[in-house]
């Protein structure tokens, strides 16, 4: 029971991660068909930019350091991924494959920069001691970070919600989901919703960067593409388009691989996961949610 | 240029590169030692091989349309059954290659089957998916084969002895040659075939083949395998010449690799493909080596540091290719002859 709960959380933990690169990633293929290779920079940058920040204010207590670092990594994520949009998508309007490309590129040239610029070493995250102590829960020690990043993921899946359903950039973006051609023959512009989901995806993916920082304690320049592809995995899933496909398909990838990868040998949970995607798009190729595409 | 001249000029291209182990010339900032060194044709052989993967992928990806993500999974197939072969069964060269030969044929076989149902992104992703399996299963060292992260070196009494030794990097630097020329034979000769008009059309439109009465699957199917076996043959060449399997060759980053040679010659061209290729692993090579100058080591932080990351320098190249460049180097090459 106590092994159990452990995983249990610790699954939900890391499905949280998940679902914070997923929800971008998501949103931006919904509604402007590009599949965004640069997502895992956005993590990675906004990552060592948040770490950068918080060294700089050493001087302060742990928890403003840490505040310190989240706060300037979702920044730095957003900022960067309306710069992306804006630079480098925007000009390939309607050459998806161009798009999938341009992203491509500026993956592999983001990562290298950063490997340059700090050295491929895990980078020691500073936390306040209230996180890295354990809480019990049913007899098992769970460490206190398991439990903030699910709770912040809670949040920002609450907060897209209502963003989703009450606002009206939100009836925008659901409605481009649904069918980007209708809403344009209406005379709304859809290209400032295409920057607005960029903005929050990269915003998302930068939260996800510093928290995984926390999650793992150290952050390091390849740990976002390789969440990336996990979250890849998620989003289809999940559903192309769908924010609740990705939070529910992020728990089902994040419990999946931790149990199998503590009751199998390590890394049979990671190939099963492979093996449940295959096994959903040969049943329903459009994910759980069932918009067929 | 008539066809004639340009006949001459590639008659005499490939003599020279042919002679090119007896000729003791050294071109200076080209290459660190003189075109006999060992040095110099292990990175020519290297060139050909990546120049022979980037046509076998442009095969799927510039004639048929398919944007595979895994194509580094059929190349790693070769490089790893083969080692795995020789180095932990203690197989002789022909009986690994025989293995090979089946599994890159089987493997592509079945996984097409399931990737091929779906289409574009989402086949793409499936792709990535598949590939990342691989790359897991390589990682873990299953049974000791693999040698998880260390790779599988192959021993030299494992080898036929005249493919061993620094002495005889000339021959694998032939092989590598005839693999190129051979691949090139093969892609021309399909891409020119009646189903390779047909993968052309499946490109431009798909629906309207299907109304034509064919089937896109089979036509798809058949390309994906085609171009998985060889890229797996040239798996095999790359094994010889780098003399050991290492685990980089599976990963994703591997397959965008080769998504950057093919952009980078031009999409949807043989010779562009392999220039693209040839270029890349050029490029990849010399630029350490020039990160290594003490001109770049004396340069402020500032600039040294993106200077020194080849994947830096070819991923802004890329971007500025794709952007403005979308014919790649095949495309501007072509237009300079035409006009």
């Amino acid at each position: 029971m106590t092994t159990i709960a452990l995983l249990l959380i610790t699954g939900l933990g890391l499905g949280a991660l998940y679902f914070l690169i997923a929800a971008g990633l998501s949103l931006i293929w919904g509604l402007m068909r590009v599949l965004n290779f640069a997502h895992g920079a956005f993590f990675t940058v906004a990552a060592y930019a948040g770490w950068s920040a918080s060294r700089l204010v050493s001087g302060a207590s742990p928890d403003v350091q840490w505040l310190v670092a989240v706060v300037v990594a979702v920044v730095v994520g957003g900022v960067f991924a309306t710069l992306t949009e804006v630079v480098l998508i925007r000009p390939l309007y309607a050459r998806h494959v161009g798009q999938v490309l341009v992203t491509v590129g500026l993956a592999l040239a983001t990562i290298a920069l950063v490997q340059g610029g700090f050295g491929s070493d895990p980078q020691r995250l500073a936390l306040p001691g209230w996180m890295t102590n354990t809480t019990t829960i049913l007899g098992a020690n769970i460490p206190n970070t398991r439990m903030l990043v699910i709770a912040v993921a809670l949040l920002v899946f609450a907060l897209l919600l209502f963003f989703l359903q009450r606002t009206r950039f939100g009836l925008i973006v659901r409605a481009g989901v649904e069918n980007r051609a209708m809403v344009q023959a209406l005379g709304i512009d859809v290209q400032r919703a295409f920057t607005l989901v960029f903005a929050i995806g990269g915003m998302a993916a930068g939260l996800a960067g510093m928290l995984a920082g926390t999650y793992y304690g150290t952050i390091d320049p390849g740990r976002g593409s390789a969440m990336l592809i996990f979250a890849f995995i998620v989003v289809i899933i999940g559903g192309l388009g769908s924010v609740t496909g990705s939070a529910v398909a992020a728990v089902v990838v994040g419990e999946l691989q931790q149990f199998l990868n503590f009751y199998g040998a390590a890394g049979v949970g990671d190939f099963s996961v492979v093996l449940l995607l295959a096994v959903v798009l040969l049943i329903r190729p459009g994910g759980f949610s069932g918009a067929s595409t | 240029m008539t066809p004639r001249v340009r006949m001459i000029g590639l008659a005499v291209l490939l003599v020279l590169l042919i002679a090119l182990p007896f000729i003791k010339l050294t071109i200076p900032g080209l290459f660190g030692g003189s075109l006999d060194a060992p040095g110099t044709l292990n990175l020519l052989g290297l060139c050909f091989v990546f120049g022979a993967l980037a046509l076998t992928y442009d095969l799927v990806f510039g004639y048929v349309g398919l944007l595979s993500f895994g194509h580094a999974l059929y190349f790693a197939t070769g490089v790893y059954v083969t080692a795995v072969a020789m180095a932990r069964w203690h197989w002789s060269l022909p009986q690994a290659l025989a293995l090979t030969a089946v599994v890159s044929l089987v493997l592509p076989l079945v996984l097409g089957a399931v990737c091929l149902r779906m289409r574009d992104i989402p086949f793409a992703m499936v792709t990535l998916a598949f590939a990342q399996a691989g790359s897991i299963l390589v990682m873990q060292n299953p049974f000791g084969l693999t040698g998880g992260e260390e790779g599988v070196a192959l021993g030299g009494d494992t080898l036929p002895s005249f493919l061993v030794g620094v002495a005889n990097t000339h021959n694998v630097y032939w092989i590598a040659l005839v693999l190129l020329l051979v691949v090139y034979a093969i892609a021309w000769r399909a891409v020119n075939s009646p189903p390779g008009r047909v993968w052309q059309a499946i490109r431009e439109n798909e629906r309207r083949v299907e109304v034509l009465g064919l089937n896109p699957y089979l036509y798809k199917l058949g390309a994906f395998v085609l171009s998985a076996f060889l890229a797996s043959a040239t798996g095999v060449v790359y094994l010889l010449l780098q003399g050991g399997a290492n685990p980089e060759v599976t990963t994703s980053g591997f397959t965008l690799a080769l998504l950057v040679m093919v952009v980078l010659g031009g999409v949807g061209t043989l010779w562009g493909a392999v220039l693209g290729g040839i270029v890349y692993e050029y490029l990849d090579f010399r630029l350490v080596a020039l990160a290594n100058t003490p001109a770049v080591q004396s340069l402020p932080g500032m600039l040294k540091v993106p200077l020194s990351e080849p994947l830096f320098l070819l991923g802004v190249l890329f971007i500025v290719l794709v952007l403005f460049v979308p014919g790649g180097l095949g495309g501007v090459l072509r237009r300079r002859t035409a006009g």
